[in-house]
């Protein structure tokens, strides 16, 4: 994965438009630059005051900010879409498929693909699970899959996110403020649209309750008004018009989960739970827990309520077991993967440990558990100080880090000030899982907003673009 | 509906409707205040404020003097003062955003740009912008936020909560006004017809938006027993007691539920008093005498609102 010259979303090497792009360059050019500064104004205040802000840990309490959209899309063209979509549906119904595995006979472990240890030792595998029936043998119903584009045009699967990934209702508002600001774009050119991605979420939902449940009660979970992604909770709620409830509004009786209403308490069948496993149920998990529910995991257990995500996803998309992913497609499904992995060292083996401690200046160091872009050393951007703390860091725990090669991230043009600039992208497609696999076509688009900067998470100093699929 | 979100729609309205009535007693206070020429009886005004919302005690424990300015800070900017225009502004917005799921955007989007409106505000603000100003716009935005919920809230058990909250405020706060100026509704021999009546009765309806009401309905003077009549018994004013109390009483009969066979009663029955109360029987008892009763009935009942509807233990009992 050389680091050859960047690719480009727009413009080719030759800085001609790419045709996927040309509707969108075309109305850019006529466009009174006065126009879109005073519509790029108008974003900001409209994000403001529709409340749609995250709140930042390690700020002041209460602290909520706006993450930064810019107006200018990520284009896909139809075509690498399809591919793209093929790759992912066979991504997740691989993942699928060995969580069921792992948590039942383990054949993949017995046909030797995977070592045993790399499953037992893993902090993410709940042994709970173990010989629990979840309907329809789904456990990630909700996967976020996070892609780059390299140098060579590739796509490459970043991380896969099957616990609680968020970000999914960015891509529903930046769509709309889209067409609220400029829908002469969306008159003249035909762009997928995303709107219903709620209604595929009920779908999905419905689709997992208990057996024997005609219309099944679904609530969302979440932590409550104080976690970072509240407003998109509330958001899906009421987009799928369910009740969004917290810890405190749910008990467990016989085995069954019922929610405290003013009419009395009311039976719920499906758990959209955007709550980590560790706070889900204090009986079963982290006794210190405010935000689950006491019971939780033994009325899960015996089938009386589904939550989606099912409880152990973390197993699967751990970043020490990332590697294994392309082997799990063709031992699962007998295909070759469509989507291809970063290649990636795992510094528990001390092969990979030497060769990535003589190069931490051009490798992206990480622990395998993190996530949202806190702890990671990106090495060519790194100075020698800091790259000299985390060789210490690796040392003292080599098993806890992977490390990958520096990607060259694709490049899409964005406002910097009043003028446009080169900055890095990455697409996160929120891939359903219930009877079926199911997605709205692209996803949420982070942009790096610092010059260089490879880290798109928006608690690092990330913005988002909407994401066109064009035909 | 969930408890919990039932309580915050309550608390969200009920903060919503404080705000504006705080903002309608400051309002007619400071109109008054440059009525009186005398500097020491144009403080006396400021007592008045102060008595309505209860917070005499505290507002008297960090200032010395009651004056336009202290009080004016106290009840619409102080973030300490948690009755002040300032406060029930966040408490309303906390409240929603703590049940965003159940409330409409545009609902959010009011009480949100309102808080955001709200932080900007300082003291230099106020008076540049004129204070009359800054109450007109509070009333115009607890206005908004009623004609919101009214024109795009599904009407479920979530709406009625809203609105019990707002009528039981609202309830709450006409009677404390009336309460507070009970003394000049009593009829006094040399004062009877004197300017200063006429400025102090107009100026109490006003405070409820009743005087244009007031004419059409009497097509007469000010008096003092009519006055009151409106105000209390009148089932056709929106911010009557009677009128404020059907609203309650028909709201809980829509939610009532297996624990809220009492909270129903005690509204029927303070219902029923204002159905059938005749004002001269009030005024020959005590009208300060009456609306203290009042104001405890009317406590009881949102006491019993809060354990039959929106306490979690009374419901976590056998399914």
């Amino acid at each position: 994965m050389g680091g050859a010259r960047l690719f480009n979303e727009m413009y080719t090497d030759e800085r001609a438009v790419r045709p996927h792009y040309a509707a969108f360059a075309e109305w850019l050019e006529q466009t009174p630059s006065a126009r879109i500064a005073q519509n790029r104004h108008a974003a900001e205040l409209l994000f403001h005051r529709v409340g749609i802000t995250f709140a930042v840990y390690g700020e002041a309490s209460g602290t909520e900010r706006l993450i930064p959209f810019d107006i200018v899309p990520h284009v896909i063209p139809g075509a690498g879409w399809e591919r793209l979509a093929r790759g992912l549906s066979q991504r997740v119904r691989t993942l699928n498929l060995f969580l069921h595995d792992i948590y039942h006979d383990r054949e993949i472990v017995r046909a030797g693909r995977i070592p045993a240890a790399c499953i037992d030792n893993n902090a993410q595998y709940r042994r709970e699970m173990v010989g629990v029936d979840v309907p329809g043998g789904v456990y990630a119903h909700v996967a976020g899959v996070d892609l780059v584009k390299h140098s060579d045009g590739e796509h490459y699967v970043l991380e896969d996110n099957l616990r609680t990934p968020s970000g999914v209702s960015y891509m529903l508002e930046n769509r709309k403020m889209m067409m609220r600001l400029f829908p002469e774009l969306f008159a003249n050119q035909s762009i997928r649209p995303v709107d219903h991605y709620p209604d595929l979420l009920l779908e999905t939902l419905r689709a997992v309750a208990p057996a024997q449940v005609d219309n099944p009660t679904i609530v969302l979970l979440t932590p409550g008004h104080y976690n970072s992604a509240y407003f998109e909770h509330a958001f899906l709620a009421q987009q799928m018009g369910i009740e969004l409830v917290e810890g405190q509004d749910l008990f467990v009786q016989n085995e069954t989960v019922f929610m405290r209403t003013t009419q009395g308490p009311q039976r719920v069948d499906v758990v959209y739970r955007r709550i980590d496993d560790d706070f889900l149920d204090p009986l079963a998990f982290r006794p210190d827990s405010m935000l689950g529910v006491p019971g939780l995991l033994s009325a899960y257990r015996a089938g009386r309520v589904t939550l989606a995500n099912a409880i152990g996803t973390g197993v699967a998309d751990d970043k020490s077991m990332y590697p294994f992913v392309p082997e799990m497609i063709r031992f699962y499904l007998g295909e070759e993967p469509i989507l291809r992995n970063v290649p990636t060292y795992l510094l528990s083996k001390d092969d990979d440990l030497k060769f990535v401690l003589a190069n931490l200046d051009s490798l992206v160091v990480k622990e395998a558990q993190g996530s949202g872009g806190y702890g990671m050393l990106v090495g060519p951007t790194s100075s020698r100080d800091e790259r000299e703390r985390y060789r210490q860091r690796i040392l003292d725990a080599p098993e806890r880090f992977i490390a990958q090669p520096t990607l060259a991230l694709s490049c899409v043009p964005t406002y910097c000030g009043d003028a446009l600039a080169d900055r890095h992208v990455d697409l996160r497609p929120y891939v359903l899982s219930g009877l079926d696999v199911s997605f709205v076509p692209g996803g949420l688009t982070r942009v790096a907003l610092r010059e260089g900067s490879l880290v798109v998470n928006s608690s690092q100093g990330g913005g988002v673009k909407d994401t066109w699929v064009v035909d | 509906m969930l408890s919990r979100v039932a309580s915050a729609l309550y608390w969200m309205s009920r903060y919503v409707e404080r705000a504006e009535n705080t903002a309608r007693v400051l309002d007619v206070a400071w109109r008054m205040s440059l009525l009186v020429k005398e500097p020491q009886l144009q403080d006396q005004e400021w007592f008045a404020p102060l008595n309505i919302t209860g917070t005499l005690f505290p507002f008297a424990g960090r200032h010395d003097v009651v004056c336009a300015r202290e009080v004016l800070h106290f009840m619409a900017l102080d973030p300490e003062n948690p009755s002040s225009i300032y406060s029930c502004a966040r408490h309303a917005r906390e409240n929603a955003r703590a049940v965003r799921g159940a409330i409409t955007s545009e609902m959010w989007e009011v009480l949100n740009a309102t808080w955001l409106e709200m932080q900007q505000m300082d003291e230099d603000k106020l008076r540049s912008r004129g204070i009359s100003q800054f109450f007109d716009w509070v009333k115009e935005r607890s206005h908004l936020f009623r004609g919101v919920t009214f024109g795009t809230m599904l009407r479920d058990d979530g709406y009625d909560f809203a609105r019990l909250g707002t009528h039981l405020e609202r309830s709450d706060s006409t009677a404390r006004i009336l309460d507070v100026k009970y003394h000049i509704l009593l009829p006094s021999v040399k004062d009877v017809g004197g300017a200063v009546d006429y400025y102090q009765w107009s100026a109490v309806l006003r405070s409820v938006s009743a005087f244009e009401a007031y004419r059409k309905v009497y097509r007469d003077v000010i008096t003092p027993l009519k006055l009151a009549e409106l105000l209390i018994l009148r089932s056709d004013i929106p911010r009557s007691l009677h009128f404020c109390m059907r609203q309650a009483a028909d709201t809980l009969d829509r939610v009532q539920n297996a624990q809220s066979a009492e909270t129903l009663r005690q509204a029927g029955q303070i219902l029923s008093g204002l159905q059938y109360g005749k004002i001269s029987d009030i005024f020959a008892a005590g009208l300060h005498e009456y609306l203290t009763e009042y104001l405890e009935s009317a406590q009881e009942l949102s006491r019993l609102v809060q354990a039959s509807f929106f306490s979690s233990s009374n419901i976590a009992t056998q399914p």
